[in-house]
């Protein structure tokens, strides 16, 4: 097997298996950014991971206000499910009970696209037929009054097909090191445009598997890497100095940010003395996308 | 491309009904098969050669030079393309465009934009009466499309309009909106009486104080949002001198009506 190194970090000969998805772009705008990065961080809530939420979601990034459609400050939102069949539903259920109850906040669909889904189109009904649609420069807006005035939602999101799982498993010799290193690459990740990390800031704690010896459940814990069951038998694969890991996961618009959200997390991995960078993988039988560490390295 | 350039040599002594005045019509015809197209002098027929000269194959960018006060019907039902008029305009300009881009740099007269359900007329100068207003015993004005129109214009703006944006740089006359049934009308100017009489829907905003019909009713005092979006928009095209950042974030007064008819009209006056 071929060994790669950056500085001290091992880079295993291996694959991240990632999947196709669905994705939408949501621009909230508020009167001020604390408000807009609330709705955000509603919309974005119980969003890690489609295994159990059904959704992903994330901050993609902070909008300065000359970069919106209103003028005001913006959050960008990305948020991927598995199907284009799901995805409008989870955008109506989340702007409308996230944003739409959020003071002062609008939605904007924020990614250009022949496929679309109605959001605005349905969330009008909340107006009780008093809400009131405007077509401005080809966009189609509902105004629908609430308490505090009108709420503004956009009548169409686009959405297209996205890569959903890509990541990198990081292994360090104690746990604040492995911390560390996740924190750093993720820091680095954010910032590919395009790309999100659904987890809490962007770090899993509990890695999973595919499958259980539980019929009941569909993922668990990835014992190849938890520490404490390296003693039990069949359960060799970490490396006695290593201590702990932290899985990343990370989700893009399409391969080419994954690829480079990869790259980046590698090398600041790195430079924060990970002990080794590996990634997970399903052998390949499961996901439409593979990620070689070695290249995207190269 | 090179754009086709039509120059006035020879002023019509009547309105002169140029519908083939047109990207719809021009594109890909030679010189001489622009200047052999019909044109009505009065309810006699006669050629574009008989009054223009024209220069350059026919393509979907033309230029017309001259004051073209008397030609009626310039970019007649235009999909596509640009047609730039630098002088005055008749009546009719415009009339049942679906898309593409008429620049007036004079004066328009009468009903600019009858019929029309897309693209943009931006006159430069004043307009007259009847701007994206239907025809007379018509039920519907125009159904979408932008007019802009950067110095004022006169009565009757957006009669029975269903669709559509048109902005008044300067003032507007009397029923302004009237019969409207939807979308919206910008006047950074003043505007004259009985705004909005018989509205069944649709956005009337005014920068300046106004006089409300009775049938009218104040609801509040609020910051529209989406009334950012087309004044950033106007902003963005030329009226950035009258569109100011008080007027992007300020407070507006909104009236409902017309009662008299579905209530569901608003008219929006600038408040500070």
């Amino acid at each position: 097997m071929k060994v790669m190194r950056i500085k001290k970090t091992e880079i295993t000969d291996t694959f991240a298996e990632a999947f196709g998805m669905w994705g939408a772009r949501v621009v909230i705008t508020a009167d001020t950014k604390q408000w807009a990065r609330a709705a955000a961080a509603s919309m974005t809530g119980f969003a890690t991971s489609v295994i159990r939420c059904k959704l992903e979601a994330a901050v993609e990034c902070e909008v300065p206000p000359e970069a919106t459609p209103d003028r005001r400050p913006g959050v960008s939102v990305l948020l991927f499910t598995m199907s284009s069949k799901t995805i409008a539903g989870q955008l109506i259920d989340r702007i409308g009970q996230c944003v739409m109850t959020c003071p002062t906040t609008a939605a904007y669909n924020g990614l250009e696209s022949e496929k679309t889904v109605s959001v605005g189109g349905k969330l009008r009904f909340f107006g009780d037929g008093y809400q009131i649609s405007k077509l401005i420069d080809g966009r189609r807006m509902w105004r629908i009054p609430i308490m505090e005035g009108e709420f503004l939602v956009e009548e169409s999101f686009g959405i297209r097909p996205a890569v959903g799982g890509g990541n990198l498993i990081l292994l360090g010799t104690s746990q604040r090191i492995a911390l560390r290193a996740a924190t750093a690459a993720t820091n680095a990740m954010r910032e590919v445009a395009g790309v999100f990390l659904p987890f809490p800031q962007g770090v899993v704690g509990s890695g999973s598997k595919v499958g259980s010896r539980y019929k009941s459940m569909i993922a668990s814990t990835n014992d190849r890497y938890c520490p404490t069951l390296r003693s039990i038998a069949g359960q060799k694969t970490l490396p006695a100095n290593v201590a702990a890991g932290y899985e990343i996961v990370v989700d893009g618009l399409n391969e080419y940010v994954v690829k480079e959200a990869m790259r980046r997390g590698i090398h600041a991995a790195a430079d924060k003395g990970t002990l080794i960078v590996t990634a997970g993988n399903y052998g390949g039988e499961l996901g439409k996308y593979k990620f070689y560490l070695h290249d995207i390295l190269n | 491309m090179s754009a086709t350039l039509l120059h006035l040599h020879t002023q019509p002594q009547v309105p002169l009904e140029a519908e083939t005045l047109s990207p719809a019509t021009i594109a890909g015809l030679s010189e001489l098969g622009i200047e052999h197209l019909q044109v009505m002098h009065g309810n006699v027929k006669a050629k574009v050669g008989d009054f223009f000269k024209v220069t350059g194959k026919g393509t979907p960018d033309i230029h017309i030079e001259g004051d073209l006060a008397k030609v009626k019907m310039i970019g007649a039902c235009m999909s596509e393309g640009r047609v730039i008029i630098e002088g005055n305009v008749g009546m009719h300009v415009g009339i049942g465009m679906s898309g593409g881009e008429i620049l007036v740099k004079g004066d328009a007269t009468d009903w600019v934009g009858p019929e029309m359900s897309g693209g943009r007329i931006t006159v430069l100068g004043d307009a007259g009466h009847m701007v994206g207003s239907a025809f007379r015993g018509q039920s519907t004005g125009i159904t979408g499309g932008e007019i802009f129109i950067h110095g004022s214009a006169k009565n009757e703006i957006g009669n029975s309009m269903r669709r559509g944006l048109i902005a008044i740089g300067g003032d507007a006359g009397d029923f302004t909106a009237v019969s409207m049934r939807a979308g919206t009308i910008i006047v950074m100017g003043k505007m004259g009486v009985r705004t909005g009489a018989g509205m069944v829907r649709g956005t009337v905003v005014c920068f300046e104080e106004s006089q409300i019909l009775p049938s009218f009713e104040y609801s509040c005092r609020y910051q529209p949002l989406f009334l950012r979006l087309y004044l950033i928009r106007l902003q963005e095209h030329g009226f950035e001198e009258k569109i100011n950042d008080k007027h992007i974030n300020g407070n507006y007064e909104r009236y409902s009506g017309d009662a008299v008819e579905l209530n569901r009209g608003e008219i929006l006056l600038f408040s500070g």
